[in-house]
């Protein structure tokens, strides 16, 4: 596994870049999410305005954090359930950690949860005897593989099907070796055939949640499988993480969250199970938990209300983002080395790790926009980019040469004579240049990052302020 | 697309030149004043524009964008449109000149005021202007690459494609891509340039496989990208800007000397 900090973006970018099972993942991926999002979005003419509404619910909430968080606690304790607070990853592992002991708990398995990435409770569980089991298939695999998950909804994505046979073959030691692992249905059967006994064995099951409904006290996920269903309900104890901006006022309007959730992440017109979990097992139930816990997880977040960065925490975690973004596209997630890759990665991973950390990633964006275009609650991702370039140039953080290069740049573009003096000259030179090259120069000291991989086009000679002053002369001059 | 508006008589324009058009590709910003006045209107350069400051504002400078947004403010004041060759430059001033001026009692309404008259040119050429004909005609079959910040801050995307339909002898090729980004970038290109690479090799890639010869856009940026990246593979694809093929602007092009285009074209 390469190095996995956002100090290290570059060097994995490149790693990335040279790594041809990685290309042809990438490759195979990015169409098919783009195309089915396209067509969800084209078979629902209200799509855009469901967006509005869902950019507003969440916005309001984000207004409003503190009540719909309270109310969601009273609603969860009087069906029989306990909230927990987290400050951070270490109160949320504590928390998780004695829930599990006071059951003596020995397995747990786990829904897919980005909540329980960034705590990383996996390790967490394992070094204190408890061993966690992924059950979502994406995350299952890459647990086998040791690896983070390289995006939000398709943790996998960036491993082909060889690679999976092969982890299986490595860690099912029950696996005769002659049986066919070479198309999907046997590696679906194969996994299934797996994790089956490991839900009827766990103690504890740990879910994530999509959303929190404050009216009712449900934690609501949705997904493709079945295996959070069975995560929640198989053992005795439920215990749902995430993070405080799920909370949502209504199951009105979660459904209104989950008309755009899917739509915008696979192409779906709703994921394949959507369950809502309210409290433990009630009297005369016939089967569910004994015991309902949600841990909230702060971790930063609160902090970005009232700041340039709140949009932020309208975040739904669909991914559409990371499917359009063309950087992602040609390095994968893991080159972020965060636990949100991607265009909300570059945003959401320096609130949580520091800019020093991750200063990178609000830089390595070209600000195409695609991010933003396809966000459903519109996250301005671009601009919030730029607010963490603002505050990384504010703090000296960016490299001391690349400041001076704008300061001396935009000093001379203050000052007309000698920006369009200095224009001419860089023009006459680089065409003098350009002119033993056919027009085109291979080579430029200066423009190494360019000219490494592209000619530069040399200019035509003459800048046009002057040529125009020229031909114009006859003409009333401004 | 907008609705043509109707076309106000003689209207004063102020030319944006664009730093790139001017130190690059003065051709294009004859070609963008070719267009201008042949769409009736009166046409103006004024000498104390250098730079939008849109380099310095996606690279966390805001003190000296601002700085440069204020010249940028003065000096276009007094026309009636201000328009750039540039999906970019127009969309720095459109999008984010009243946002870096956000609160600022004095020059939020002077940014305000200019972004509200700002146009990309091919779109106020066909949305402001009405223009029905264009002077240009060229032999070739062309990919027309959609710069984002032209489609997605500008809405430039249906404009270009009908006002290049009349050029006599152009066929125009749509890239399965055409929403994707080249990995220009602005600074992104020299900062990542292995990333930048990824994305316009895919790009000169699909540009080739399209059979066009030429690859036309409506921002320097991405085409001095798309056609520095052509040349170095040795594909002989032409890159010129929009605005040179409408106004059927004589020039070799980016990356060509005269002779060289002469005899491509011969």
């Amino acid at each position: 596994m390469n190095a996995f900090s956002p100090r290290d973006f570059k060097a994995n970018a490149l790693r990335a870049l040279a790594d041809p099972d990685l290309q042809r993942a990438l490759g195979n991926m990015r169409q098919g999410f783009i195309e089915r999002r396209r067509s969800a979005a084209a078979r629902l003419p209200e799509f855009d305005a469901l967006r509005d509404k869902a950019r507003d619910i969440k916005q309001h909430v984000i207004g409003h954090l503190d009540l719909y968080l309270e109310a969601f606690e009273k609603s969860v304790v009087a069906n029989g359930g306990t909230v927990h607070w987290a400050k951070d990853g270490t109160q949320a592992r504590d928390i998780i950690l004695n829930i599990c002991r006071l059951v003596g708990a020995e397995t747990v398995t786990k829904g897919k949860s980005m909540v329980g990435e960034e705590i990383a409770i996996n390790p967490f569980l394992e070094a204190n005897g408890i061993r966690p089991v992924e059950t979502d298939l994406g995350e299952y695999i890459i647990q086998l593989r040791d690896e983070p998950p390289s995006h939000i909804i398709a943790p996998a994505i960036h491993v082909n099907k060889e690679q999976i046979a092969d982890a299986f073959r490595k860690h099912h030691r029950d696996l005769a070796p002659e049986r066919p692992l070479t198309d999907r249905g046997a590696l679906l059967s194969e996994a299934r055939r797996a994790l089956r006994e490991r839900f009827l064995a766990a103690d504890v099951g740990i879910t994530g949640a999509n959303f929190l409904v404050a009216e009712t006290g449900s934690t609501i996920i949705v997904t493709n499988e079945g295996n959070g269903d069975l995560t929640q309900t198989l053992p005795r104890i439920h215990i749902v993480i995430a993070g405080i901006e799920k909370v949502v006022p209504t199951l009105d309007d979660a459904m209104a969250l989950v008309r755009v959730l899917a739509r915008s992440a696979t192409g779906q017109d709703m994921s394949v199970y959507t369950t809502i979990s309210t409290g433990g097992k009630r009297e005369g139930d016939l089967d569910g938990p004994e015991q309902f816990h949600v841990v909230l997880l702060d971790n930063g977040r609160s902090a970005l209300i009232g700041s340039e960065f709140q949009e932020v925490l309208r975040c739904i975690r669909c991914g559409a983002c990371l499917n359009h973004c063309p950087v992602y596209g040609s390095v994968g997630g893991h080159a972020y080395g965060s636990v949100y890759p991607g265009p909300i990665g570059k945003v959401l991973t320096p609130a949580l790790v520091g800019l020093g950390e991750a200063r990178d990633l609000p830089n390595a964006s070209t600000f195409c926009g695609r991010c933003e275009e396809v966000c459903p609650v519109r996250i301005p991702l671009p601009k919030l980019m730029r607010y963490w370039r603002e505050r990384e140039y504010t703090q000296k953080l960016s490299p001391p040469r690349t400041r001076w290069a704008i300061r001396l740049w935009a000093f001379g573009a203050r000052l007309p004579a000698l920006y369009h003096f200095g224009a001419r000259l860089a023009a006459f030179w680089l065409y003098r240049r350009g002119k033993k090259g056919g027009g085109r120069i291979a080579s430029l000291r200066l423009g190494e990052g360019w000219t490494r991989f592209r000619d530069f086009p040399a200019p035509q000679g003459k800048t046009f302020q002057s040529q125009w002053r020229g031909a114009r002369r006859h003409r009333a001059a401004p | 697309m907008l609705p043509a508006m109707t076309p106000p008589a003689n209207p004063s324009v102020g030319l944006f030149v664009t730093c790139l058009v001017d130190l690059f590709r003065p051709s294009v910003g004859f070609a963008a004043a070719k267009l201008l006045e042949a769409a009736g209107c009166r046409v103006a350069v004024p000498r104390a524009q250098t730079c939008c400051g849109q380099p310095a504002y996606n690279s966390g400078d805001k003190l000296d964008a601002k700085r440069l947004a204020r010249r940028t403010i003065a000096a276009f004041r007094r026309f009636d449109y201000v328009v750039a060759p540039s999906g970019s430059c127009a969309g720095m001033i459109k999008a984010h000149y009243p946002e870096a001026f956000a609160g600022d009692a004095k020059w939020l309404p002077r940014a305000e005021a200019l972004a509200a008259k700002t146009h990309e040119l091919v779109s106020f050429l066909h949305d402001v202007m009405g223009v029905k004909a264009v002077p240009g005609k060229f032999e070739g079959i062309a990919a027309y690459h959609d710069s984002c910040s032209s489609l997605r801050e500008m809405g430039v995307r249906a404009q270009p494609r009908a006002l290049l339909a009349k050029v006599p002898g152009l066929a125009l090729r749509e890239l399965p891509g055409s929403e994707v980004c080249c990995g220009f970038g602005g600074t992104f290109c020299v900062k990542y340039p292995e990333i930048s690479n990824h994305m316009v090799a895919d790009k000169c890639r699909e540009i080739a496989e399209s059979g066009a010869d030429t690859v036309l856009s409506g921002d320097m940026g991405c085409l001095m990208n798309i056609a520095g990246k052509l040349s170095r593979d040795g594909r002989e694809i032409r890159a010129y800007h929009v605005a040179e093929v409408l106004a059927g602007v004589d020039a070799a092009p980016l990356g060509r000397l005269r002779a060289e285009a002469e005899e491509a074209t011969a």
